[in-house]
């Protein structure tokens, strides 16, 4: 019976996770393409270096150590993770007990050490958040759902790892009574934790008792497990599995190379050429006339839109940002949640209506402010501090790209600076003949 | 001072090894014009065989590209690519981190393919080789001189170790914000700023920045952009600190020390 319900629940769980993974990853294709498939051992460093060493989390030491915790209690709890399925889909109780022996002792010892410490590390990120309320946890976007979002991901792992004590520390007691389903037989498994603590808290329960506090351990773990995988893709807790790809398509390009619009290029050439026909036929008829710059998600690339699901809300861009720290209305987190908001609307629309369909919204202008894309200063900042490489500037200045050359939507000392550049190739009224003059002023 | 043009160069058969790109600023700006000076001394004072495009030199087009108008800066880009492919250019050394960025970074996929070089690398490798020598000029020993990273130098190109080296050279001390290197704060006129009002908000960038610098308690705000520099000396005028406080490029510091 328990077999049925854990393979029924394990389908489950699973299934609906890859249905929304492809949700996210069908919304994630609706972005422009970009070419990310060269230099490949380079990237694989970099995922290597940024995502799984945590490189760039150790430029603020305190949080990083804090989130390594979590990080590598999360990924060794991955081993539980695969006992706990074959225990479920097979009747066994701790199916590597003895096939794996002292190994056994010292990866479940590894694992309870790991959930102390992130244990810790939690409670110390709840204390951050709600209590001494950092100020890039207390920005505006963070209102609402947001911080909802963060807390109830701390209070899950709350559980899940009262979850695993629960269930090793009644299985020691009962182990050391000969009711453990392990062997019949008086033992102890000598967990580093469980060991002293299961005594500490179960000593005084009967067997009975015991038995049900152990199976509310493992099946609360698993169960926590299954509603985590399907939280993830509706909330910002998604860089856990998307910072690996993430990292991996990195712009390994100087940070302030700006792209270049090949578009423009070959209009400008045209206009260059002495010898162009002004009225011959575009090279590629079929091909639609392609936005400049972009209006919505769907002008972004793929790798902006991927950015904006990877981005787990830390603010560390907003933080270093200029124009943020001084109270201008720009914040990079913010860019990033509202391409992920409008994507996901985006993405619904087309799966709803049809692909294409005109909702009448658009990122810049719904969600994003002409006020906040000028405060940029392209400092780069933003893109230096992202602990997984996410790129915030490249979508700002997509955006003001489509203002400029598509709305012509200037602020008007901007178009000063342009005329005289176009005028006199300089920002500023200086006649070009006068370039010189400083080599012969004392 | 000598300052040669190209098109002298070539109307004498010659072709210098290095190609000296002022800028706008350091062409228009009157503060930036001494950067440009101090810069050309060095140059003079090295023997090194350099020209400027002079007339021919035009905006590089990083405001336009970083306002969003890449039209206008493609146009630039590949006005200046032609003046620059004529002469057989190879090497660029750059006043400005801006133009330095642009034409390192974003000239070659429209054709223009050259070594750029900042004056700070320049210089540093001037000093390396022994061809300048730090003498004979203003001290700095002991002096507290702090650097600010311009965030086109810095961040976008990785360039932070350059302009230290000469501050050291300077035997001075030199002392580091809180905020410097790969967390360096900008001074408010990257991204085309330089040219507008900024957005509303409860400071100015610039203004952070200078308390950053001032903090130090450094008596020589050092930098090696002619943007940075106006934001500065702004800033410290802002605290009615020009008295005690200059703001200087680094080229400027080491043309004082070299007696130039």
């Amino acid at each position: 019976m328990e077999i049925i319900l854990f393979a029924i629940l394990l389908s489950a769980g699973v299934g609906f996770f890859a249905y929304n993974a492809w949700k996210v990853r069908y919304n994630i294709l609706l972005g422009q393409d970009i070419d990310r498939s060269d230099r490949k051992g380079e990237r694989l460093k970099t995922m290597i270096l940024v995502a799984f060493g945590q490189k760039k989390m150790f430029s603020r030491p305190i949080p990083a150590l804090l989130h390594l915790a979590l990080y590598v209690a999360f990924i060794i709890t991955q081993i539980e993770l695969i006992e706990i399925a074959i225990d479920g889909l097979s009747g066994h109780h701790r199916f590597f007990y003895f096939k794996l022996g002292g190994f056994y002792t010292f990866m479940i010892s590894f694992i309870e050490i790991l959930s102390v410490l992130a244990f810790v590390a939690t409670l110390a990120f709840l204390i951050r958040r709600n209590l001494l309320k950092l100020p890039r946890f207390t920005m505006k976007e963070l209102i609402g759902w947001p911080t909802k979002d963060a807390n109830l991901i701390l209070l899950m792992e709350i559980v899940l790892i009262c979850c695993i004590f629960s269930m090793n520390g009644a299985d020691e007691v009962l182990y050391s009574r000969g009711g453990s389903h392990v062997e019949f037989a008086k033992g102890h498994y000598d967990f580093a934790i469980s060991s002293w603590m299961g005594p500490l808290f179960f000593e005084n329960l009967s067997i009975d008792a015991l038995h049900v506090i152990e199976r509310i351990g493992w099946w609360g773990h698993i169960l926590m497990v299954f509603a985590f995988l399907n939280y993830l893709p509706y909330s910002k807790h998604f860089h856990i599995l998307l910072a690996f790809p993430n990292t991996f398509y990195s712009n390994l390009e100087q940070k302030g190379k700006f792209t270049n619009m090949e578009s423009v290029t070959n209009e400008v050439k045209l206009m260059l050429d002495p010898n162009a026909d002004p009225y011959a036929a575009p090279a590629n008829p079929e091909e639609a006339p392609k936005r400049f710059g972009a209006k919505d998600v769907t002008d972004l690339t793929w790798k902006n839109l991927l950015d904006a699901y990877t981005c787990t809300e830390c603010g560390r861009c907003s933080s270093s940002c200029p124009a943020n720290v001084t109270g201008k209305l720009l914040s990079p987190r913010k860019i990033m949640m509202d391409t992920r908001d409008r994507l996901v609307e985006v993405g619904e629309n087309y799966r709803k209506h049809g692909k294409g369909y005109d909702d009448g919204k658009s990122l810049i202008g719904d969600y994003i402010t002409e006020e906040e894309i000028w405060a940029c200063t392209s400092c780069n900042a933003c893109v230096q501090e992202c602990p997984v490489n996410i790129d915030p500037l490249s979508i700002i200045v997509d955006l003001r790209r489509y203002l400029v050359m598509e709305e012509s939507k200037v602020p008007s000392e901007l178009t000063g600076m342009l005329t005289n550049i176009e005028n006199n190739g300089a920002p500023w009224q200086f006649a070009q003949t006068e370039r010189l003059n400083w080599a012969n002023e004392d | 001072m000598r300052v040669p043009t190209m098109a002298e160069k070539m109307a004498n058969g010659e072709s210098p090894d290095i190609l000296f790109w002022v800028g706008c600023a350091g062409s228009f700006d009157d503060r930036a014009k001494k950067i440009t000076k101090a810069i050309v001394k060095i140059l003079n004072k090295c023997q090194v065989d350099f020209a400027v495009l002079g007339t021919e030199e035009s905006c590089s087009g990083d405001p336009a590209k970083r306002a969003g108008n890449e039209f206008t800066f493609q146009m630039q880009a590949m006005m200046n690519i032609e003046v620059l492919n004529a002469y057989e250019v190879k090497k660029i050394v750059t006043a400005c981190p801006h133009c330095f960025n642009t034409l390192k970074n974003e000239y070659p996929e429209l054709g223009g393919n050259y070594e750029v070089i900042h004056h700070t690398q320049l210089i540093q490798d001037l000093i390396n080789t022994g061809k300048l020598a730090l003498e004979g000029g203003e001290t700095f020993k002991g002096k507290k001189i702090t650097f600010h990273d311009p965030c086109y130098l810095g961040r976008a190109n990785d360039v932070y170790e350059a302009p230290r080296s000469l501050i050291e050279k300077l035997d001075a001390e030199l002392v580091e914000m809180k905020r410097c290197k790969t967390k360096g704060l900008c001074c408010g006129a990257g991204g085309a700023q330089m040219f507008k009002e900024a957005e509303k908000g409860n400071k100015e960038i610039n203004v952070e920045r200078t308390e950053d610098a001032l903090e130090t308690q450094a008596e020589i705000i050092a930098t090696g952009c002619p943007f940075c520099n106006t934001m500065m000396t702004d800033g410290v005028k802002n605290f009615e600190k020009e008295g005690a406080v200059k703001v200087m490029d680094v080229a400027e510091l080491i043309a004082h020390a070299a007696d130039l």
